[in-house]
């Protein structure tokens, strides 16, 4: 028995998320009298996949194969339902990341295992199999039976947390068999932005809506998120009017993130906002008015024009560096 | 060519969830449903693909695991510029069991094409359109951001941490489409209104399937302690306060 866990690597690196991963299947392990395999697919150094011993895993499969250039789902499967078998897991954790997403559900039917997309904790029973999940775009939670005797979790980042645990680990060289003719997406290019805090991974994020008033006002946005090293994001009306990048816009509709500060600068906070922000920790609001929703999500909120309080923030944040 | 777009029908984006039945079932009264956005995106950019390539895609259908009750939405998209519709009667129960009515039809109905919007804003699954690549053993490209036709060949494009693949695949395939695919959403003019009531929208009925998951009981959020307001002439304050009280910064 096992709990398997994919783990992604960011060119030969984990992060946080790969970590959180581990320690959320630990706690999932232990509860069911189990171990925790992480399967890992890619060019990763052995130091780097002993990593993983820290929060709990005991053995890492590691695949390297000539062909896997990148993400091909079909491929992907098929590799994750080999070691699935090969660990005799019956629990199987992914991230609910691009790649989870891509995977989990293919797995679920491969392995005829019931998925439970995005959840915040780990199962609150395991006989049946019932863990809670967010529905209608964070507005309501779910207790959710899977009828299925193999379960898949997607995690929403940054929801459990990073438990240190320093494990025995033993790093495996895992062959599965792929066919050529599993593979069916060629990557083509890549166009990517290095250096940039990704929005999914930040722990704290400043955010613009409409009250920014236009693109041109956005450096204090950009300053303050440089300062606390933060990402930046946006309401949808400002993605929509163009202002910044769709990649930026988090709701309902756009990315779900739950940062430990999320900095709403100018935003009314319609409902399909605080669907994708609500899982923050601590969510800050600044808006002219009073009776904007934003404040009933907000644990502090100053009622006041952005662009004045925004950089007056900037100057405190400066000083409390400098003490 | 022929695209397929599965439509999903939801709650309006700004309904106020409640539950009825000692918190067991969504509580329908009063709600106005919709297609769920992602989906609507997908069909926009279907459209845009059949006006930029006369000739190129014959037909536009979107299909619907539902009961009566998801007509409405089915005829709203036939106004935004469908085709034609299918729905499949049935309760929707689970991503499973909604992926495997899906593709009972689409492996009928031979489609090239296949979008399907990344989640649904009611569940929340992200997993129909996976599902429904691995039954029919077709390629899935998901978050796909992009998607357009070019001399013939297909080009999509992914979205990946900080940026974009660009990805060459077979067709059939099935694209898991995500904001970016579309930029806004058509509104049905008013001729695509009157003529949606005479395209055609087939009513076929379900096989046999068993979800995997069953959705017990609900619960609203807990409510959050009250926003601690700071005077806006003292900014230094709410600094401090997010330093030593909620320690974030």
């Amino acid at each position: 028995m096992s709990v398997l866990v994919y783990t992604e690597n960011w060119d030969g690196k984990f992060k946080k998320l790969s970590f959180e991963l581990i320690s959320y299947a630990n706690e999932i392990a232990k509860k069911l009298n189990s171990t925790v395999v992480a399967l890992s697919i890619g060019n990763v150094a052995e130091d780097e996949l002993k990593l993983l011993g820290n929060y709990g895993a005991t053995k890492v499969l590691s695949v390297v194969h000539d062909k896997i250039k990148g993400l091909d789902n079909q491929v992907f499967t098929s590799i994750i339902a080999q070691a699935v078998e090969k660990e005799k897991s019956t629990v199987v954790v992914f991230a609910h990341n691009n790649t989870g997403k891509a995977i989990a559900p293919r797995l679920s039917v491969r392995l005829k295992a019931g998925l439970v997309a995005g959840v915040t904790a780990v199962p609150a029973s395991f006989k049946p199999f019932t863990v809670v999940k967010k529905v209608f775009t964070s507005k309501a939670l779910s207790t959710v039976v899977v009828n299925t005797p193999v379960q898949i979790v997607t995690l929403l980042q940054n929801t459990y947390g990073i438990i240190e645990t320093a494990t025995p680990v033993v790093v495996e060289a895992f062959h599965p068999q792929i066919q050529d003719a599993e593979f069916t997406t060629d990557i083509k290019e890549v166009s990517k932005v290095t250096g940039k805090i990704l929005l999914t991974d930040a722990e704290i994020v400043v955010s613009g809506g409409r009250g920014m008033k236009g693109p041109e006002n956005w450096g204090v946005i950009e300053e303050l998120a440089s300062l606390l090293g933060a990402a930046t994001a946006c309401s949808r009306p400002v993605s929509d009017e163009g202002w910044r990048p769709h990649d930026e816009h988090t709701g309902q509709t756009g990315k779900v993130i739950a940062p430990n500060l999320y900095i709403a600068a100018g935003i009314s906070g319609a409902i399909q906002h605080l669907g994708g922000v609500s899982g923050s920790k601590c969510i800050v609001a600044i808006n002219k008015d009073p009776d904007a929703p934003i404040f009933e999500a907000a644990d502090y909120g100053i009622v006041g024009d952005v662009l004045k309080v925004l950089p007056e923030m900037i100057a405190a944040v400066k000083e409390l560096k400098n003490s | 060519m022929k695209i397929c777009i599965c439509i999903s029908n939801v709650p309006d984006t700004t309904t106020k969830i409640k539950f009825v039945n000692n918190n067991t079932a969504f509580d329908n009264a009063g709600v106005q449903w919709i297609i769920n956005p992602w989906d609507e995106l997908a069909l926009t950019r279907a459209l845009d693909l059949k006006d930029a390539n006369a000739g190129a895609i014959e037909k536009i259908t979107v299909v619907n695991v539902g009961l009566a009750d998801a007509d409405p939405t089915i005829r709203k998209a036939l106004a935004i510029g469908a085709d034609n519709a299918i729905r499949i009667n049935a309760e929707p129960k689970d991503a499973y069991f909604i992926a495997t009515q899906l593709a009972e039809v689409i492996k009928k109905e031979a489609f090239d094409i296949i979008l399907c919007g990344i989640e649904s804003c009611d569940y929340n699954g992200s997993t129909v359109g996976g599902m429904l690549a691995e039954m029919l053993a077709y390629p899935s490209v998901s978050s796909a951001s992009f998607l357009d036709i070019q001399n013939g060949q297909i080009i999509v494009k992914r979205e990946i941490d900080g940026g974009q693949e660009l990805l060459g695949t077979k067709l059939p395939f099935i694209a898991i489409v995500q904001k970016g695919i579309a930029k806004e959403p058509r509104i049905p003019s008013m001729r695509g209104i009157m003529t949606a009531k005479t395209k055609p929208l087939q009513v076929v009925e379900a096989v046999a399937g068993e979800p995997f998951l069953s959705y017990n009981s609900f619960e609203l959020p807990k409510s959050k302690a009250a926003c601690k307001k700071i005077d806006p002439e003292n900014v230094k304050e709410l600094v401090n306060l997010l330093h030593n009280e909620a320690k974030v910064i």
